[in-house]
Formats: C-alpha cells, structure tokens, sequence
C-alpha cells in the first residue's frame, strides 16, 4: 500500500461510516423530536471517558457504558414521571456534565488526553477505533434492517404503534441505546461536543427535501458521509480542525436544503391561503 | 382522570356509546380496555382473557383503536397508505416483512373507508374528517374483533359526521364487530349504538339500554356542573 494511501485510509474510513451511523440514528432523533438527544448522549460518553481515564479503565468501554446507562434511564423515566423525554434528557445532560467536570477536576497531571475528547480527531484514528465504528454501523443497520416496519409505526406515532401490538417501549429504548452506542463509538474521532450536529443536521435537510421515509434514510445518511468527507478534505487542505469543518458542512447542507425544500414552500403557500381565508366559512 | 367503581360487562356485537362531560373518564375507559392505560386495581378480562401487561401486547392486536388526536407532522415522511399499514404489523410480527396480502388488505380498507385517493398524500396533509377515516382504515385493517373510537365526530361538520358514523356502521355490520364510541353527543350516534355508557368524575353512571334514555333528565344531570 503506498504511504499516502496508508495514512488516508483510515479517517476516509471513519468518515463514510460515521457519517452514515449518524445519519441513520439522526433520521430517529429528528422525527421523534428529541434533538437533545444527542447533546446528553455525547456529553455522557465523555463523562464515561473522562471517568475511564481517571480510573484506568479503556476509555471507550467507559464512554459506551454510560451512554447505555443514560439511555437506559431516559426512558424509564420519562414514562415513570410523566415528563416530557426531552426533560429527561435535560436532567440526564446535567447530571453527566457534573460527572465529566468531576472527573476532569479529580484528575492529576496533564488533561490533554481528556480533552482530546473533547475535540477528536478524525485524522488520528485507530484501527481499533475503526473497529468500534464498523461494529456501531452494522449493530445500527442490522437493527434497521430487520425492524424497519416497527421502526416507521413508532416514527409515525408511539401510542398508535403501541395500540396496533408493536413493542414499542422496547423498541424506543432500542433506538436510544443505539443512539448512545453510536455517540460512543464516534467520540475519538469527532468533536465529543459537537456530534450531535452531525446526528441533527444531515436528517434535518433530509426532512426538508422527501415525504419518504426510505428517500429520507437515504439522504440523510449520504448528507452525513458527504460532510464528513468534505469536512476530512478541507481539514487535509487547510490544516483546520477536523471535527469543526464536518460540523460547519453538514450546517451548511441543511441551509442549502432547507433554501431548496419544497416543504417550506408548500408550508409557505399554506399559510398564505390561510390568511386570505381567514374570516371566511370554515370547512373540513 | 382515574376510574373509580367501574363494574362494566359488555357483550361480543354490543354497539356502545360513551357519553360524558369533558374530563369524565371516557378515554381512560377505552385505554383500560385495550392496554393503555394503567389498571391500579381491579381486573379486566377482554376477549375472553384476563387482561394484563403482559397479555396485552397480543391482545391489542384484536382491538382496534381511534385515538382523539392522530394528527401527524404536516411535513413527516409518512403517506395514507403507509400509516394504514401500521394497522398490519402488529398482526404480521416481529421480523417479518409485511406481505402483498398485507397490502391489498390495506387498499381494501382505504377503499371501504373511501380514501384510497389518499393513499399517496403524506398524512400529515389531511383535514380532519380525512384524519379519522385513514385512522378508521388503520383501525380495521387490523381485522379487529373489538373497534374503540375515541370521540371519532369532535370538530367535524354535520355532514362529516354523518358520513363517519355511516363508515363505522357498514363496518360493523360486515365485520361483527364489538363497538364502542365516545363521543359529547348523543346524536352523534349511530341509530345503530344499542348501549349507552355514561361517565360523569371518574364513575360510569347510567349503563344501558338506549331506549332507556327517553327521559331527557339523565342527559341534562349528565352535563349539569360540567367541570
């Protein structure tokens, strides 16, 4: 193998299958409208690094436990409590920063190692890191795979779901878990705080160019591998950091999009009739 | 609102109608019945089985649900006949891929329920009377034994309502089907509905023949300090 190849593979590699784990795990955050999602999930799998590294422990098992953890609560907890998912993420986020900042401040010597958590670098992969990530893609799309008419009923509406006989507490907590994997598996290569805009931006510009669920699948996960790509090609040419171009290209695909989206322009025409309708009889 | 004291037997092929002020009970009363609720004390027994946590998962896939509200995201990725296939897969199970059986079923019922026009809309895009009758199609595309309409008529025009309630009476009759209907109204009910259930803070407080009802006074206590 030549030497260039030798060094691009690998991040060119965690680029395609990050882009598309996210991608496929966003299309869920988006839809069942719990964004925050992925701000809770990455900052519970730093919280696990950083703990990991305090007590010795390979960092990456740590970051995967606790994002099953906090998946594994939000949840229960939402429906024990009666409280919006999106709250029990807001509680779950803070708890895991108070972890993070614990560890951080309970740590001695040099932190850089803990805040390359913080920023990643895709261009530093490992072959383990590699692993992980093929492992969290194929985990996520074997899922998919085999429970993609469940998944669509519980996207479409939980309780309807729920009344038909699917599973779908099991099912959301499935998709939480693999949300938190995901994240886990993500977090030495891109920036640990900024990957929930890799799992929110390509879905939503996806959202805003299909009515189909397989046609949003399908470009949002090819929105996710193109930022990455770009993001490594850029970084490569200017010798900025990586994680920060991926975030700033998917940005950047969900405003063109959302320029381009039918939807919005549908929506647009919506109102518009409505307004001119206004004061007039009311019909179904 | 929680149900208290509720001593209720309804027969296979009833036709109910659950009456009530808002806030009486009536959805909670349907969500008992298929598994959605939460039972704090007291048994239910459905189809002939006792009704538990564990059983209805499998139960529901023989009841039928309209819920209130099923209006989805104008904009979400989901057409008519995709959201009328849900109906399907709690029948098909887990791991399986719905089949074209599956498919014609759900035509069959977007026919009856005449919405197969729809079928390629988003169903997001409906208006409210559309709503209901691709919620009605998903409902019996199931193949249901017992069909749960939760307040199916609320804010449709009198010629919608007629319409909806002609719907669910033809797919009474063609099915034999167990129903039962909330609704604020009583003449929202099909002639057809034989039973009357009425629900006033969390009690069931008339439950019986229709007929019964001529005397206008139990109607006017039923709303009377309406919360």
């Amino acid at each position: 193998m030549p030497p260039e190849l030798a060094l691009i593979w690998k991040p060119l590699a965690a680029a395609v299958l990050g882009g598309l784990v996210c991608g496929v795990v966003g299309v869920w955050v988006v839809l069942m409208n719990i964004p925050f999602v992925g701000v809770a999930m990455s900052h519970a799998a730093f919280a696990g690094a950083v703990t990991g590294l305090l007590v010795g422990i390979n960092p990456l098992l740590t970051a995967a436990a606790f994002c099953l953890a906090a998946s594994l609560l939000i949840g229960p907890m939402a429906e024990r409590a009666d409280i919006e998912p999106n709250v029990s993420l807001g509680i779950i986020f803070s708890v895991v920063l108070g972890f993070a900042f614990l560890a951080i401040g309970l740590m001695r010597g040099p932190r850089a190692e803990a805040l390359n958590l913080i920023w990643g670098s895709i261009l530093l992969v490992s072959a383990r890191d590699l692993a992980l990530m093929a492992a969290a893609t194929g985990v996520v799309l074997l899922f998919l795979g085999s429970f993609y008419k469940e998944l669509q009923a519980v996207l479409y509406n939980r309780e309807t779901a729920r009344a038909v006989g699917i599973p779908e507490r099991a099912l959301f907590l499935a998709m939480l878990v693999l949300c938190g994997l995901s994240v886990a598996a993500e977090l030495s290569n891109i920036d640990g705080l900024l990957i929930f805009s890799l799992i929110v931006n390509p879905p939503s510009a996806a959202y805003q160019l299909t009515y189909r669920l397989k046609t949003m699948y399908l470009l949002s996960a090819l929105f996710g591998v193109l930022s990455c790509l770009v993001g490594l090609f850029v970084s490569w040419l200017t010798d900025a950091p990586a994680g920060a171009v991926i975030i700033i290209t998917s940005s950047a695909v969900f405003g063109l999009a959302l320029l381009l989206s039918p939807k919005r322009r549908a929506a647009a025409m919506g109102r518009v009739a409505r307004s001119e309708g206004r004061g007039s009889e009311a019909h179904e | 609102m929680a149900l208290r004291d509720v001593t209720l037997d309804i027969g296979r092929g009833d036709f109910c109608g659950v009456i009530g002020p808002n806030g009486a009970g009536k959805t909670t009363l349907l969500t008992i019945i298929n598994g959605l609720g939460r039972i704090i004390s007291g048994k239910v027994s459905v189809l002939g089985e006792p009704a538990t946590g564990a059983s209805f998962t499998r139960l529901r896939r023989r009841i039928g649900y309209v819920a209130q509200q099923e209006r989805a995201d104008p904009r979400a990725p989901i057409s008519c006949l995709e959201a009328v296939l849900v109906g399907r897969c709690g029948r098909a199970g887990l791991l399986r891929r719905l089949k074209r059986e599956d498919h014609e079923q759900a035509r069959a019922m977007m026919e009856l329920t005449r919405t197969s026009h729809l079928a390629a809309r988003p169903v997001g895009q409906l208006s409210g009377g559309e709503a209901r009758k691709v919620a009605l199609a998903r409902a019996l595309v199931q193949e249901p034994e017992i069909l749960l309409l939760d307040e199916p008529t609320s804010n449709l025009d009198p010629r919608a309502v007629r319409e909806l309630g002609d719907l669910v009476v033809a797919a009474f009759h063609r099915f034999k089907l167990t129903v039962l209907m909330v609704t604020h109204q009583l003449d929202h009910l099909p002639p057809v509905a034989n039973r009357i259930i009425m629900v006033k803070n969390g009690r069931v407080t008339y439950s019986g023949d229709r007929a019964a009802l001529a005397d206008a006074r139990l109607i006017a206590d039923l709303f009377a300090d309406a919360a």
